[in-house]
Order: C-alpha cells, then sequence, then structure tokens
C-alpha cells in the first residue's frame, strides 16, 4: 500500500502526483492489494510523451491510483493473482500491442488494430471480416457438441457470439464472444470538441445514458471546475434512479416471458414504458438523453414535473407490488428461478462480480453508498436480503431495487428546490495535465469515467468502464453445468450490456 | 389463479386507440421541428455553431433529421428564434433528401411504393438487425410489442429467421465488426425486401458520426427504402412511419 495515491473520485489531481513506480513494484502493490480483497476499477494503458503507462484505479474502502511504464510485455497479474485481472490484461494487449506474459487466456476482446504500430498480440489481419483468429475453447469427447449462437440473434437484440460446448442438454462450458458493436467510442472521445461528448457519453450504452453521461459531466465539471447547484443534483439523481426502475422492471417482466408466465410480462412491459415516459417528461426525451449537461441539467424541473412524477409513482407503486407478489409466488415460476444459474459468493467474489449480479451473491459493493456522487449521501442504502446467487436472488434483488428506487425519489421530489437554471453546452477549458475518475452505480452496477488531460487542457486518454465489463464472466460461469435450454433465463438475469462492453 | 385474474381487473385495458384517436406528446418531446426561414442570419449559424452533430446547414436555413439527435441545444438559442420542436412525431421519409428539411416533411403515405403497400399491406414480417448502436433504438422498437402499442393488430411483426422475414429494420451506425453480419442477413431475405433505417446512426452514424469503426450510413451498402428520424425514434414514430409507409 505505500506506493499508492489516496484519490478521491470526482476530483481532478495532477498527472504529475500519480505516483509512477517500476514495473515489479507495480505488479507486487498490485498483487497485494487484489490479493487482499481490493477490486480493480480501472487499469488500462495510455501514451505518455513517447512512452506507455499502464495506470490502475484501485478500491477497498477508498480509492487509489497507481502507475507504471511499460515496454512490450509484463508479468501476467491474471497468472500470478487473480482472474480480476483477466479482461483488463487483454484489453490492454489489444489496445497496445503489449502483452500480459504468462496470461491463460489471451485472446481479442473486440476485434480492432492496436493504436502503437506494435505486432498485434493476436496475429490478427484487420482486412479481414470479425472474428479473425480466435481460437474457440474445445471439450473433446465423442459424446460432445458444440452450439454456435450468433452474431446476429433470433430477438431484437444487439449481437454478440455465444459458444456451447455440451454434453447432451448440460453445458460444460460456454465462451462468449463480443466486439461485434465496437464503434471506436474512448478513441472518438479524444478527438472532438467538447459539445460532442455528452451525446457520445449518452450512446455509449442506451440503457444507461443517465448513468455514463452522469461519468462524463462530472469528469468535465471536476477538469472544468464546475459546481452543481442542489436542484440540478436532486433531478440528476432522480433521472438516475428512473433509469434504474425502468431496467429492473423491464428486466422482471422479460424473465416472466422466458419462463412462460405471460401476464407479468405484459404488465411489466407496460409499466417500463410508464418510466420511461417520466424520464421524457423530465427532459424531452425516453431514454434521459440531453439531460444532463457539465454545470447541471439541460431542462428545470418545476412543480408540474414533480406532480407528473409523483402522481405516477402513486399509482405505479402498488401495481409494481402487485404484480411482483403475482410473479415470485408463482411455482412455476419458482421452479425455474429458484436454483438456476448460481454464482456462488465465492466466484463471484473471485471475478469481482458488481452491480445487483453482485449483490445477489452476497457482494454488498454499492457504489452510492461508497463513493456517492449528487444526493446520494443522504439517502439510505438499499438492502438486499436474498443472496443464493441464483436466477431467483438476481429477480429478487431487482425487486427491492425498485420499491428503494421509488422511495428515494418521493424523497427528492420532496426537497421543492429548483435548479438554478438550464444548463447548456457550452465550449470550456479543462485544467492542463490533469486525471480525473469518476463512478456512478448504474442501474448494472459501477460505471467508471477515467480522463488524463494533456498540457494544453485536451483530452488525452478517455476511458470507459461499463459494469458489464466485470459481469459477462459472472454470466459464462452462471452456465456451466446448466441446461442449455436455461441460458435465455439466466442471461435475461443479468441482462448484461454488449454496447457497453464493446464501446 | 385469484392472483391472475386480480391483476387482470387491475390492469384493465391499455391498448391504445391510436391511430383512430391521436395521440398527444407531452410537450417536452421533441417531435419534427419547425424553422422560422425568417430568422436572422447570426442567430442561424450560432445554432450551427453550437449543434453538436452539425445537422445545421445555416446557409440553406434546413437542418439534416438524418444527423440530428434531438438534444434540443439549438432550441435554446435566442429563445428557440430559428428552431422549435414541436409534437409531431411523423417523421419518416422515403429519401434521404427529404430529411433535409425546412421543418417541412413531405406525406410519407402519398409517397411510398405502391408495390410495396400491396404486398405488405396485410402482412409484414421484419427482422431487426442491431448493427452497433447503443441499444436504446432496439428498446424503443422493442416496446412496440407491449400491449400499449401491440404492434401485431396491424399484422406487423418481428420474426427470427430473416427467411422469414419481408425486410430488416436496421438500428446502429453499422460498426466494421457487424457488417459483415448485416450483408449476410439482408441476403438471407427472399426478394422482393424492403430495407428501414432506423434511427440517426444508421442513418448517418448519429453520436458516432466520424469515427474510422463504423460504416456509418446504411445506404451506402444496401439500398434503403424507408427512413425513421430519432436518438431513438419514439415508437410512434416508428409506429407511423411503418402505418405510412405500409398500409
Ligand atoms: S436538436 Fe438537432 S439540430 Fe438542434 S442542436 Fe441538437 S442535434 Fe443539432
Ligand atoms: S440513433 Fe441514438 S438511440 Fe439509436 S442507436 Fe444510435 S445513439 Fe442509440
Amino acid at each position: 500500500m505505500d506506493n499508492l495515491l489516496a484519490i478521491r473520485h470526482g476530483e481532478a489531481i495532477g498527472r504529475e502526483q500519480i505516483p509512477c513506480v517500476p514495473l515489479a513494484r507495480f505488479s507486487a502493490e498490485m498483487s497485494s492489494f487484489i490479493g487482499d480483497g481490493g477490486s480493480i476499477v480501472q487499469l488500462f494503458g495510455h501514451r505518455q510523451g513517447s512512452e506507455t503507462r499502464l495506470l490502475a484505479i484501485v478500491r477497498n474502502d477508498g480509492l487509489y491510483a497507481l502507475g507504471t511504464v511499460v515496454e512490450r510485455n509484463f508479468p501476467s497479474l491474471t497468472a500470478a493473482t487473480s482472474e480480476k485481472f483477466h479482461l483488463f490484461e487483454r484489453e490492454i494487449a489489444e489496445q497496445f500491442g503489449i502483452i500480459p506474459l504468462g496470461h491463460p487466456w489471451l485472446k481479442m476482446v473486440r476485434y480492432h488494430a492496436n493504436e502503437t504500430g506494435l505486432p498485434d498480440a493476436f496475429g490478427n489481419d484487420y482486412r479481414q471480416e470479425t472474428p479473425g483468429n480466435y481460437p474457440y475453447f474445445q471439450v473433446d469427447g465423442s459424446a460432445i457438441h458444440e452450439v454456435a449462437v450468433g452474431p446476429v440473434h433470433a430477438g431484437i437484440i444487439e449481437p454478440g457470439h455465444f459458444r456451447f460446448q455440451c454434453a447432451g442438454e448440460e453445458v460444460l462450458s460456454l465462451e462468449i464472444q463480443l466486439g461485434y458493436q465496437h464503434r471506436g467510442a474512448e478513441k472518438l472521445l479524444t478527438g472532438v470538441p467538447l459539445k460532442r461528448l455528452p451525446i457520445i457519453c449518452e450512446a455509449i450504452a442506451g440503457d444507461t445514458a443517465i448513468g455514463h453521461n452522469l461519468c462524463c459531466c462530472q469528469a468535465i465539471e471536476a477538469l472544468a471546475g464546475l459546481s452543481v447547484d442542489r436542484g440540478a443534483r436532486v433531478v440528476r439523481t432522480i433521472a438516475l434512479e428512473l433509469e434504474r426502475i425502468c431496467n429492473h422492471v423491464g428486466d422482471l417482466g422479460a424473465l416472466s416471458g422466458d419462463v412462460a408466465f405471460n401476464p407479468p410480462a405484459a404488465y411489466f412491459g407496460r409499466i417500463r414504458g410508464e418510466f420511461l415516459n417520466l424520464l421524457l417528461t423530465l427532459c424531452g426525451n425516453r431514454f434521459g438523453k440531453s439531460l444532463v449537461r457539465p454545470g447541471g441539467v439541460s431542462q428545470v424541473m418545476t412543480d408540474e414535473q414533480r406532480r407528473i412524477i409523483a402522481d405516477k409513482l402513486a399509482e405505479a407503486e402498488p401495481e409494481i407490488r402487485h404484480v411482483c407478489d403475482l410473479l415470485f409466488t408463482a411455482h412455476s415460476v419458482q421452479a425455474r428461478f429458484e436454483h438456476t444459474g448460481t454464482v456462488s459468493a465465492e466466484v463471484a467474489g473471485r471475478l469481482g462480480l458488481v452491480g445487483y449480479a453482485g449483490r445477489a451473491s452476497g457482494i454488498a459493493y454499492d457504489a452510492r453508498v461508497q463513493f456517492p456522487t449528487e444526493c446520494y449521501a443522504e439517502v439510505p442504502a438499499c438492502r438486499n436480503e436474498m443472496t443464493n446467487g441464483d436466477v431467483y436472488s438476481r429477480a429478487q434483488v431487482r425487486r427491492e431495487e425498485i420499491m428503494h428506487s421509488i422511495s428515494v425519489i418521493r424523497t427528492m421530489l420532496s426537497d421543492g428546490v429548483d435548479a438554478a437554471g438550464p444548463v447548456l453546452m457550452q465550449e470550456r477549458t479543462l485544467a492542463p495535465n490533469a486525471m480525473v475518475v469518476t463512478i456512478n452505480e448504474g442501474w448494472r452496477g459501477e460505471v467508471s469515467h477515467c480522463l488524463l488531460t494533456g498540457a494544453t487542457g485536451e483530452i488525452e486518454r478517455y476511458k470507459i468502464k461499463d459494469p458489464s465489463f466485470h459481469n459477462w464472466t459472472g454470466l459464462a460461469m452462471a452456465l456451466r453445468n446448466q441446461e442449455i435450454s436455461d441460458f435465455p433465463l439466466c442471461n435475461k438475469s443479468f441482462n448484461l450490456s454488449y454496447c457497453g462492453f464493446d464501446l | 389463479m385469484w392472483k391472475v385474474i386480480k391483476n387482470r381487473i387491475e390492469q384493465g385495458c391499455k391498448t391504445s386507440k391510436y391511430p383512430r384517436v391521436p395521440i398527444n406528446l407531452y410537450h417536452r418531446y421533441r417531435g419534427r421541428p419547425v424553422v422560422n426561414e425568417d430568422c436572422p442570419m447570426a442567430v442561424v449559424e450560432a445554432c450551427a455553431a453550437c449543434c453538436p452533430q452539425e445537422a445545421i446547414r445555416a446557409g440553406e436555413r434546413c437542418i439534416d433529421l438524418g444527423r440530428c439527435t434531438f438534444c434540443g441545444q439549438c432550441e435554446t438559442v435566442a429563445d428557440g428564434a430559428f428552431v422549435n420542436f414541436s409534437q409531431d412525431f411523423d417523421m419518416g421519409a422515403v429519401s434521404r433528401e427529404d430529411l433535409i428539411t425546412d421543418g417541412n416533411l413531405p406525406d410519407l403515405a402519398g409517397h411510398a411504393k405502391t408495390h410495396f403497400k400491396k404486398l405488405f399491406g396485410r402482412s409484414l414480417q421484419l427482422r431487426q438487425v442491431s448493427a452497433g448502436g447503443c441499444n436504446a433504438c432496439e428498446a424503443d422498437t422493442n416496446v412496440l410489442n407491449t400491449p400499449f402499442f401491440d404492434l401485431s393488430r396491424f399484422g406487423i411483426d418481428f420474426v427470427a429467421s430473416p427467411r422469414h422475414a419481408d425486410g430488416i429494420h436496421v438500428t446502429g451506425p453499422i460498426t466494421k465488426n457487424m457488417r459483415a453480419a448485416l450483408l449476410a442477413t439482408y441476403e438471407a431475405v427472399p426478394s422482393p425486401k424492403v430495407v428501414i433505417a432506423s434511427g440517426a446512426c444508421s442513418i448517418s452514424g448519429g453520436p458516432f458520426w466520424g469515427s474510422p469503426e463504423i460504416v456509418g450510413d446504411l445506404n451506402s451498402i444496401i439500398p434503403v427504402d424507408l427512413y425513421i428520424p430519432g436518438c431513438p425514434p419514439h415508437p410512434l414514430t416508428t409506429l407511423s412511419a411503418l402505418l405510412a409507409f405500409f398500409k
């Protein structure tokens, strides 16, 4: 711990303050920190002059930063210490061509050329269409068969490829290959005028438009020295909780549909729309796009909007309670939800799952509690009772969070302060040679952005992490030794983002 | 069983009577823009300068709805002296040029190809392809299947296989990594087939315009028959465009 620099989320520091230690020291510090139960918030490469550096942002009860310089390779921490490093190291290899030596599963993450011009870590020729050179894990045996699904799926959903190794109906291994949604968001964010940033961040993952854009706007606020008034913080808190309710309600409906219990699927599908319309009431867009802007919110919430939201909550809350009761007490639902797709607390801890997927396995971490932003320091935390790690628990956590979010919104509505005024996007000067990390508990879990500025305040590196980056591996583990027919159900109980992962 | 019945009674019938009875959206919703052609040039230029999407063509006093994400930023310049967004959600168009607008859009139903109406007017099966978007377009297409909109009452369905489809509905800026899969899906749909570009992304790259990792314009790789602007298009924009184009 001696070398780690304690930092605070949402506060800019000079880049020269970030300790840059020799590689061996960096590895040792990371090993002991993560070995002692710490978690990775960000771990990524960036260019500094002619060097490539690694920057780690890690957390236990606090938040810390540590950097190092790397040449062509570094000893893999996945192999030496913990699976928590595994995707981060693969991402570094893909983005910079720097090899984590001894990595047990060194495969590409999103299929794109690296930016250093070093030989490609995976031997790909990117003039070829995806997935290029990607050896899938295979189980041998005369009774083994392989099922390949995607990238285009049967429903209206995002693209991704799933490879199942099955013995009869039983899944022995599931490998998930993504990257089809890769739009080059991180790179794009470093080259464009500031006015485009919120628009792009709202499109990293549309179902987390508020979560990602909050991270972006809080980072710009820290770098430009902007403060946000109380009224605007209230609106932001309400918006983030509305986003959570929309998604949880929608997912409970979809889970119900996946086990062929149609009434809750229809009711929740409609109720979700009512909450999307509340975001539209706030800002004109059903996903809350255009609402959050650096320095505040683009539209003031007046008594008119407060009343609409309060009335809708009064109407929808009993409906949600009744439909939840219908869903969770149906024996046919219980039979399918319970003991399906179980991720034990031990596995979840090893993989570093976050958000409801983590909490359903007993990992209590909630960024709203530990790293509160906006108005979260004032509201009580959500308590999750059911932590068995199965589909039932992941559904139950959603139910508890919906009720908690409703009460948070009610508390916020009773705070009658209007925002000082609508805030527009303006070009700002950002602090030069600075670094800032922002963290918010999006509906899926910890969303984090990290920005590094250069000598004139230009953004040199924009790093994004969606909670799905931690949790996709959780889904793969949940499927081990399950029936392949339980895949849709397990998948929906996690409902991870493809575009948030692919960036 | 009692719970099912009790909930059924509590829920009632929620399906909207649209299009027989019009729907009025909340006044903060931003639909088809109303453009003031007499606005001073300085204001028009200020609007163009602040637009994150470079969607405003100051010289022609036009807005490109294929690029616009309806963020509302331009409406705040000089109190909406140049642009005001109406609550009119009818914004489908048959050609890219129609989307570059002074606020007026040609009547979609009149411009729709009659052979499509004849072929698909009573039954339209679409295969949705998500190609790099943010999933909000997909989500707001999916809601058309919820009881409020109840898309299938119009004979329109989203199907699982391109072989069963009459056309494709594409969302997202078409990432390089999805190009091949999109083309393969298109190939798999039997002719005659229709192609719908939904959302700013598939029309112009949307928020991701300029990224080297995307194609950015669906029409550049397959010919588009129907454009539905928005970021994402409101479900009613999609529904009204489908009805006007095919019915
Ligand atoms: S609403 Fe459209 S035209 Fe106006 S600023 Fe936003 S993107 Fe540009
Ligand atoms: S058009 Fe907008 S909402 Fe649709 S996929 Fe693109 S960014 Fe998302």
